[in-house]
């Protein structure tokens, strides 16, 4: 095997402890840009775990919509703005969202699973906008974070929560590309290989699925309270299609080989996206929809792919699988 | 000799096709045994039940003494009884290498330890070791999709061999496999089989690949057993060969 | 009583516009085993034309009757015209690829489809409601219903009779039938597969289109109508089997009229109860009310 030794983790290291240090120095706009790619790459890395198992999900939204609106009501109702612990509330709510709903999406696959998911994402989204109590279509505002005890009003909130995204966002990536080298990360590839063969192996696939499902659903989670929390306000777009239609996309635009991948093509969308809106609003989604043609056809394994064919020798990749 | 395998009354309607209609057979453990029939007759039907990817209609299979009719593959497996497949079921886009690190690894560690890293130094050791003992070690980190047949068809049955291994259903393990290769092959899997003690059915369609490996024949027609019994006694029952092997019976005054 | 036989007009009207969407969505997966997601967009430009085309034709002053007639062919005919653009210039390039890539090549065309629309008829609503109300209303029982709804279900039962005499009693119905049944064997029998992928889709963006363009008349055409659209059909498909004409038809009925009922007695849960139903179904029989017998993999 012409594998190089792995040097993922010093490399993330490396990779965000910089992106870290430029928090502090960037315009207050490249910064607030970095935050919220880094925020919806969350996301993103959590519908590679489930396209390595085979499946996409069109309802991550979902699980952004929770976590969001969990930020928003622990701030709102019931006073509860320390970040940490609206995290833990978002991931211990999805776990609980997803383990539920897990249970009846394991059992399906390809078309099947992609449009339930997306039926479930619609469902959240026509309960939230028929629902005055829970802020309607147009939302409402998010209370600024606490950051491990330091109140908004002492520490500049602009530049410490983007450092509190960058540090999670780097711990998150970390413990996924372990994840995707570990035991239970190849099981889902071997679940998109080949199911049967995974059944007759002694492991269910279904609980495989359902494992991922949920982990994506927290991911997305996390990343849903940290976008609360960076924009200040939630409204149920977050679990529109179109919002997790982006997340596809941009997954489909990194590819799954890497868990890098995800994060920078979060970036770059968001840069892109931030220009079109701006140039163009009327033609983004058919532009969306031209270059996921264009992926489709011409360059499925995403643009990560382009990188490792540039660099055959750092392959430091967990491709194939 | 103690019955490892019980089988009884078996039987699989898939609608108005019968594929299995009233099977009765005892494996002892150690045993080989071949079985032979026409396509359609229902001998995969048979293992596909045994394995648990087949609910039958009618009857039971005992393991051990074990009931395990209905249960899924996954917990038939778990019991040691593995498994291979007349269209070889590998994972496409790995390497062999990979093919049977996969196997080792989901074999051998329930769902919870699957956290730990893939590439454990103890699996790795027995990855290379079944390389050797099946001769395909050269074809370690090729793709699965550019191997010839004949390692198709051991990467198979050694993936399956993978974790404990009390009972072995090889079907049809040389089919596709050049003429002068199948036995080669039969001598790999069966070498293999002996150093684990393993009882093995095998569905075979070449009586000479049949004949030289077991000495028990069991011939399926239609959904239901037609004989069961020594070799040479099976090979010589009118019915087998009317159904199965497919000459005619030879006639008193006619050649 | 008088509540539930306004919940079963109601829920038979709904019903029936159900049937006329979610008709062409499993007839293109039946034969081709492709869900489109473009199908709501597809609806959507059927809603679209038909609105443009009421406003031009009732503002001229000829004959209103006429006016039916033009609106439901527009519809038609943007479907026909929208659907053979997809069909030949997108979709006929990845057929053969697994069913997911082609899920998300059916997802690029809604993108550019639902922006199309914005493009070409603005972000505005369309109101087109003078068919609607030329009708006028019959009361069942004391309670007033629109013609037009109740015409509607006429429409989807000459639709429904059409899809089945089509399908089973005419030759190119028979091939379509033998094309979902066994792609592989269809072909290898020298059926024209391609020809057949081309027309059934044709004939579900039809269906798609007219659907949107009866439904235009009674609601305001908007932009994401597609949308909403898609993913209730797909709940109707999904419910009844997919691939199942006799599915959709169940489907549609079943949804429609528990939704009837959420309306007038739960009308939080409108959109809900939708959803559970599909949930209760398919926790039962997994494949939906209509189950294809599937082949043998091992």
């Amino acid at each position: 095997m012409s594998r190089g030794k792995d040097r993922t983790i010093p490399l993330l290291t490396l990779g965000f402890s910089l992106l870290l240090a430029a928090n502090f120095v960037m315009p207050r706009w490249l910064s607030f840009l970095v935050m919220v790619s880094l925020a919806r790459s969350l996301v993103v890395i959590g519908i590679v775990v489930l396209m390595r198992s085979g499946l996409v999900s069109f309802g991550q939204g979902f699980f952004y919509c929770l976590g969001g609106y969990t930020a928003g009501i622990a701030g709102n109702y019931f006073g509860i703005t320390d970040i940490s612990l609206t995290l833990l509330i978002s991931i211990a709510i999805s776990v609980l969202a997803g383990g539920l709903i897990g249970l009846l999406l394991c059992n399906y696959r390809e078309i099947f699973f992609a449009m339930l998911t997306l039926a479930v994402s619609m469902i959240l989204y026509s309960v939230i906008v028929k629902n005055p109590t829970l802020g309607g279509s147009d939302g409402f505002n998010v209370p600024p974070p606490h950051i491990f005890g330091i109140s908004p009003a002492m520490a500049d909130p602009g530049l410490s929560l983007p450092a509190v995204t960058c540090i999670v966002v780097y711990l998150v990536s970390v413990l996924i590309h372990r994840y995707f080298k570990s035991g239970l990360g190849y099981a889902g590839v071997a679940v998109r290989l080949n199911e049967i063969r995974v059944e007759y192996l002694g492991a269910s696939p279904k609980v495989i699925v359902y494992s991922k499902y949920i982990l994506a659903g927290v991911l997305a989670s996390i990343g849903g309270t940290l976008i609360a929390y960076a924009t200040g306000h939630v409204d149920p777009e977050l679990a529109y299609w179109t919002t997790s239609g982006e997340f596809v996309f941009v997954g489909l635009l990194g590819g799954v080989s890497h868990v890098a991948a995800p994060v920078i093509a979060s970036v770059l969308f968001q840069v892109l996206r931030s220009y079109a809106l701006d140039l163009a609003p009327y033609v983004w989604q058919m532009l969306l929809g031209f270059v996921l043609l264009m992926i489709i056809l011409f360059l499925p394994e995403g643009l990560w792919s382009v990188i490792a064919r540039l660099n055959p020798k750092r392959r430091g990749d967990e491709s194939a699988p | 000799m103690k019955a490892l395998l019980e089988v009884h009354n078996l039987s699989k309607n898939f609608g108005a096709v019968v594929a299995a209609e009233d099977i009765n057979v005892t494996i002892g453990e150690k045993e080989v045994v071949g079985i032979i029939g026409a396509n359609g007759a229902g001998k995969t039907t048979f293992v596909n039940i045994i394995t648990g990817y087949v609910k039958p209609t009618a009857g039971t299979v005992r393991f051990q003494g074990t009931d395990i009719t209905g249960q899924p593959p996954r917990k038939i497996i778990r019991m040691g009884i593995c498994r291979s497949f007349q269209i070889t079921q590998l994972f496409p886009d790995m390497d062999v290498w990979e093919n049977l690190m996969v196997s080792c690894t989901l074999l051998n560690n329930p769902l919870k330890r699957l956290t730990r890293p893939f590439d454990q130094k103890g699996f790795r050791d027995r990855v290379m070791g079944t390389l050797e003992e099946f001769g395909i070690s050269e074809y370690a980190h090729e793709a699965v999709s550019t191997l010839p047949q004949g390692v198709r068809k051991l990467l198979d049955v050694a993936m399956a061999m993978m974790g404990p291994t009390n009972l072995l259903l090889l079907d049809e393990p040389t089919s596709g496999v050049a003429i002068h290769e199948k036995f080669p092959l039969m001598d790999t899997i069966m070498e293999s089989v002996k150093s684990t003690g393993a009882a093995t059915i095998f569905i075979e369609h070449d009586m000479d690949i049949v004949q030289n490996y077991t000495d028990r024949i069991i011939a399926f027609y239609d959904g239901r057993v037609i004989a069961d019994g020594p070799a040479a006694e099976v090979v010589k029952n009118e019915e087998v060969i009317r159904y199965v092997i497919g000459q005619e019976p030879e006639r008193d005054g006619e050649g | 009583m008088k509540l539930l036989l306004v919940i079963l007009i109601d829920g038979l009207v709904y019903s029936s516009w159900l049937f006329l969407v979610a008709a062409g969505l499993t007839l293109i997966y039946g034969v081709m085993r492709i869900l489109n997601m473009a199908h709501g967009s597809l609806y959507a430009v059927g809603a679209y034309a038909s609105a443009s085309v009421v406003g031009w034709y009732y503002a001229t002053g000829y004959p209103p009757a006429a006016g039916y007639a033009l609106f439901i062919f527009c519809a038609m005919a943007t479907g026909l015209i929208a659907g053979i653009l997809i069909e030949r210039g997108i979709l006929r390039f990845v057929y053969g690829k697994d069913e997911v890539i082609i899920l998300l090549v059916t997802y690029a065309v809604l993108l550019i489809l639902e922006d199309a629309i914005k493009l070409i008829w603005g972000v505005d609503a369309y109101f087109a409601i003078q068919p609607y109300k030329a009708l006028g209303r019959t009361s069942i029982i004391g309670v007033p219903f629109a013609n037009y709804d109740l015409a509607l279900i006429a429409v989807a039962v000459l639709v429904g009779f059409l899809l089945w005499y089509g399908l089973n009693r005419t030759r190119h119905g028979k091939l379509l039938r033998a094309v979902i049944h066994d792609r592989e064997i269809s072909m290898a029998m020298g059926i024209n597969v391609p020809a057949i992928f081309a027309a059934t889709f044709a004939i579900g963006s039809i269906l798609a289109a007219i659907a949107g363009g009866l439904i235009a008349p009674s609601l305001s055409v908007v932009p994401g109508m597609g949308i909403e659209v898609i993913v209730i059909a797909f709940a109707v498909v999904v419910t009844g089997g997919l691939g199942s004409i006799g599915g959709a038809l169940l489907g549609s009925l079943l949804i429609g009229i528990s939704r009837a009922a959420a309306v007038h007695l739960i009308p939080q849960g409108e959109v809900l109860v939708i959803f559970v139903i599909m949930a209760t179904v398919l926790a039962v029989r997994p494949e939906g009310i209509f189950v294809r017998a599937k082949e043998r993999k091992i």
